[in-house]
Formats: C-alpha cells, sequence, structure tokens
C-alpha cells in the first residue's frame, strides 16, 4: 500500500517537496499538497510590484498547473495536526491521515502588532505592494521612511534592497530631490549580514539614502506621523513602510508544533521535528536561525523529499542533508545586484554589484514557473 | 556596595541580531540605574553589545567570555 504523504502549504517548499517526493517514490507514495487559496505566489516578485517594474499578474499560477499529475491538491485550510492521531483535520470538516507529514505553511504578517502601524505601507503580501505602488504614484515630495518592526522577517536584504529600488524609482520620476529617503535598522548596519552590509553601505550613502542603526520599530503615531524605537528614537514622515513582524500559521500554533511565535522546531540538518518523527517543516515555518527565503526553503524542500522518499522505500537515509545553504540575490538598483551566499560552515560572501547579477534575477523570475516548483533546480 | 541584577537574560544559541533585539526589549522595563545581564553564545554579540550600548548611551559594564559563553552587563542610562 502507497504511503500517504501530506504536505501543508502549496508554496515553494512545499510544491518541491510534492513533485520530487511523487517522482522519486517511484508509486509507493500517495501524495497530497492542502492549500488554502490553490494560487501559487512568487513573493520575491513584490519588491518589483511595488515599485511598478511587474505586474501583479505575472507574480502568481493556479498552484494546479504547478503539479506533477500524480499530486492531489486539496483546496482547503488546515486547521489542526493530531500527531497522535497522525491526522490533519481541515476547514470543510474533511480529515487526512498521513504517514508523513511536511509543514510548509510559511509565515504571516502581524502588522497588527505594533501600536499606531495599521496603515503603514509594506511589500510582503501581494495586496501591500499594491496599495504601496498606489500611495508612491501619488507621492510628490516629503520623507519615506522604510523600518524593520520584528525580526525575523522574510528575505533579509528586502528592506536595503527596496531603498535601491526606490530611489531608481525617484529618480526616474524627478523628485528624487524633494525626497528623503530614510532606512531604519535593526542593528548598526544595512542588515545582519555583516559583509554584505560593508558592500552596499557606500552605496546607500552614494544614493542619498540615510541609514539609522539600532532602530527597532516599536510604535508609530499615525497622526504626529511619527515613529519610534524600541531605543527611543523618533523620527517623522510623510510615507511609512514597515517590514510588519512575522510569526508562523495559526495551524501550527494551535497544534502546539512551534514555539511561542508558531516557529516549528527542526533538526537544522534533517529538517524533521525535534519531537515527532514522521513531521517535517521546510521553509519560513522552521525555527532555524537562517533566512526565511524562498531559497532555502527549495533547498530544505529537496532534503526533505529525499528522505521521505527513501522512508516509504525502506531504504537507508540520504547521505545529503540540509547544509545551510543559503543563495540570494540584492537588487542595488540602477540596473545592477549582487549575490549572498553562505552556508553553516561558510560566512557570507558578495561580489561587487554588477548588471550580469541583475540579469541573472530577472532571469531567474521569468523562468521560475518552468524550472524551480517541478524541481528541476538542484 | 553590592552589585544588584534587576534582570537576566539567557540568549544562549540565538544568533544575530536576536540577542540585541531581546536586550533592547529588555532594557525598556528598567529604571535608571537599575543593571540587566545577559548570556549569549554568539560571537558576534560581542561587537553589537558594545555599539548597541554605545549608541544608546546605555553603558556596557562588563562583557567576559567563559567558556564559549558570553556575558554582558548593562546599565540603564538615566533618563
Amino acid at each position: 500500500m502507497a504511503a500517504e504523504v501530506v504536505i501543508l502549504g502549496g508554496g515553494v517548499g512545499g510544491t518541491i517537496v510534492g513533485n520530487l517526493v511523487a517522482k522519486q517514490a517511484e508509486g509507493r507514495a500517495h501524495v497530497t499538497i492542502v492549500d488554502a487559496t490553490g494560487i501559487h505566489v512568487y513573493q520575491p516578485g513584490f519588491l518589483y510590484l511595488a515599485t511598478g517594474l511587474e505586474r501583479a499578474a505575472a507574480l502568481h499560477r493556479p498552484e494546479s498547473q504547478l503539479l506533477r499529475h500524480d499530486v492531489m491538491l486539496v483546496v482547503d485550510r488546515a486547521m489542526r495536526v493530531d500527531p497522535a492521531a497522525h491526522t490533519v483535520s481541515l476547514e470543510s470538516g474533511r480529515q487526512l491521515r498521513y504517514d508523513h507529514l511536511v509543514l510548509a505553511t510559511g509565515s504571516r504578517t502581524m502588522m497588527e502588532e505594533v501600536p499606531g502601524a495599521l496603515d503603514a505601507h509594506d511589500f510582503y503580501t501581494m495586496a501591500g505592494a499594491e496599495r504601496l505602488f498606489k500611495a508612491l504614484e501619488a507621492f510628490q515630495h516629503g520623507t519615506i521612511v522604510i523600518g524593520v518592526a520584528g525580526i525575523p522577517y522574510k528575505c533579509p536584504p528586502a528592506p536595503v534592497e527596496f531603498a535601491f529600488l526606490l530611489d531608481d524609482y525617484l529618480r526616474a520620476r524627478g523628485i528624487r530631490d524633494q525626497t528623503e529617503v530614510k532606512l531604519l535598522s535593526p542593528l548598526n548596519r544595512a542588515f545582519t549580514i555583516e559583509a554584505t552590509s560593508k558592500l552596499v553601505q557606500p552605496i546607500l550613502a552614494e544614493r542619498g539614502i540615510e541609514l539609522t542603526g539600532f532602530f527597532n520599530v516599536e510604535s508609530v503615531d499615525p497622526v504626529a506621523k511619527t515613529v519610534t524605537s524600541l531605543e527611543d528614537e523618533t523620527v517623522g514622515y510623510d510615507l511609512l513602510i514597515l517590514v510588519p513582524p512575522h510569526r508562523g500559521q495559526e495551524v501550527i500554533e494551535t497544534s502546539g508544533l512551534g514555539d511561542d511565535r508558531g516557529w516549528v522546531p527542526v533538526d537544522k540538518n534533517t529538517l524533521k521535528h525535534t519531537k515527532f518523527a514522521d513531521i517535517w517543516a521546510i521553509g519560513d515555518a522552521t525555527s532555524i536561525p537562517i533566512s526565511k527565503s524562498g531559497s532555502v526553503a527549495h533547498y530544505e524542500a529537496t532534503v526533505a523529499a529525499a528522505e521521505i522518499a527513501a522512508e516509504v522505500k525502506g531504504e537507508a537515509p540520504p547521505a545529503h542533508v540540509y547544509d545551510g545553504r543559503v543563495m540570494c540575490f540584492l537588487e542595488t538598483g540602477q540596473g545592477k545586484a549582487t549575490t549572498i551566499r553562505f552556508d553553516y560552515d561558510h560566512p557570507p560572501v558578495s561580489p561587487s554589484p554588477a548588471r550580469r547579477w541583475h540579469w541573472a534575477k530577472a532571469l531567474f523570475n521569468k523562468t521560475y514557473w518552468y524550472t524551480v516548483p517541478q524541481g528541476r533546480l538542484p | 556596595m553590592s552589585i544588584t541584577i534587576a534582570t537576566t537574560l539567557d540568549l544562549k544559541g540565538l544568533s544575530c541580531p536576536m540577542p540585541i533585539i531581546k536586550t533592547a526589549k529588555a532594557m525598556k522595563t528598567l529604571v535608571p540605574g537599575e543593571l540587566l545581564e545577559a548570556f549569549a553564545t554568539d560571537p558576534g554579540s560581542v561587537p553589537d553589545f558594545k555599539a548597541w550600548a554605545k549608541a544608546t548611551g546605555n553603558p556596557l559594564v562588563e562583557s567576559t567570555q567563559e567558556g564559549g559563553v558570553f556575558h554582558f552587563i548593562l546599565k540603564k542610562k538615566e533618563a
């Protein structure tokens, strides 16, 4: 009898696991993906949507088009996992039994956790990015503030990238001279990664983007138009863009499978839940202290899929485990980009910004739909 | 004069930038003159605590290391 493999979440990680397990298990697994919307969203595109460089329609496709014919898609919301009974209860009332469960549930944004910030802009959801672009189109002059209201958040360099793309946008509109751009960072550098921060800080200065360090956004006063930090500093704004606090999905919290923020504790190499041998978590959903990014979800998905396929076939676990690999692009504006690569044993390295990295990212954005979800890239 | 620690934070196992953010949050609850101690294992926390103390004006009273654990004591600045 085929093993029941259930995957919660049809994002990049869940989709890759589904396709790869179905392929590698050679008929010995029955794979089901549960996704609340049935729509696959390419989240790295939000930065471009927010700055008018991409259309919303180019950033989503039906999940069913990205799955192998032998992977079943259930469009429903997972409400509760019962690890003792090995079942998942869905919003419709349906219940799925699993032999192997993958939590690829991603993260959710919680702007409501920041007092006064409900009207602040963000580029962390499709709707947020579209609303932000509308606000930018209406913007004429003043101060634009970009801040971080909680860590961890998806894609650590995103606020810096956004600042560069915003600078390009304002220059193209001819209103850069009338606009102050301020980037508030939780640390005393552009973002967490020190080597890459050193590389981009001179470029921020060159573009006239003011970097304020140790500014952990605590609250917003939407009437006075000020944002205040945990460090008791206050900055005024005309347009405020915040990285919202993130937390794990409700189903993780309701099922008691995560920590106090809903992140799932897993072995950092095998991605297996620290308490349950038949549950894996990948991507944003885990509590591993590594970047929450598509590339991490992608690399982790290939590892989890190989482990599950080996288990259903009764084979020894694969030798290859997740080594902490992260790879991302960082747009530095004016048609250039750099990359950031590291793993558990190797510190981050970034080459000098160049046009080829910008084009590589553009090419990746376009070819994503035909390569990544299907597990065609290593 | 004896030193009384108002709050102790166990930040072991956390990686940058969580130690400094948790510390910044905890410092908010102290009154001027009170001390906070923190234990961390991330080597990056050494320069981070030093820089945070300097940037915010809360003195870093102690920064030591023993057996791979970094020990910091911060004093809440006068209002």
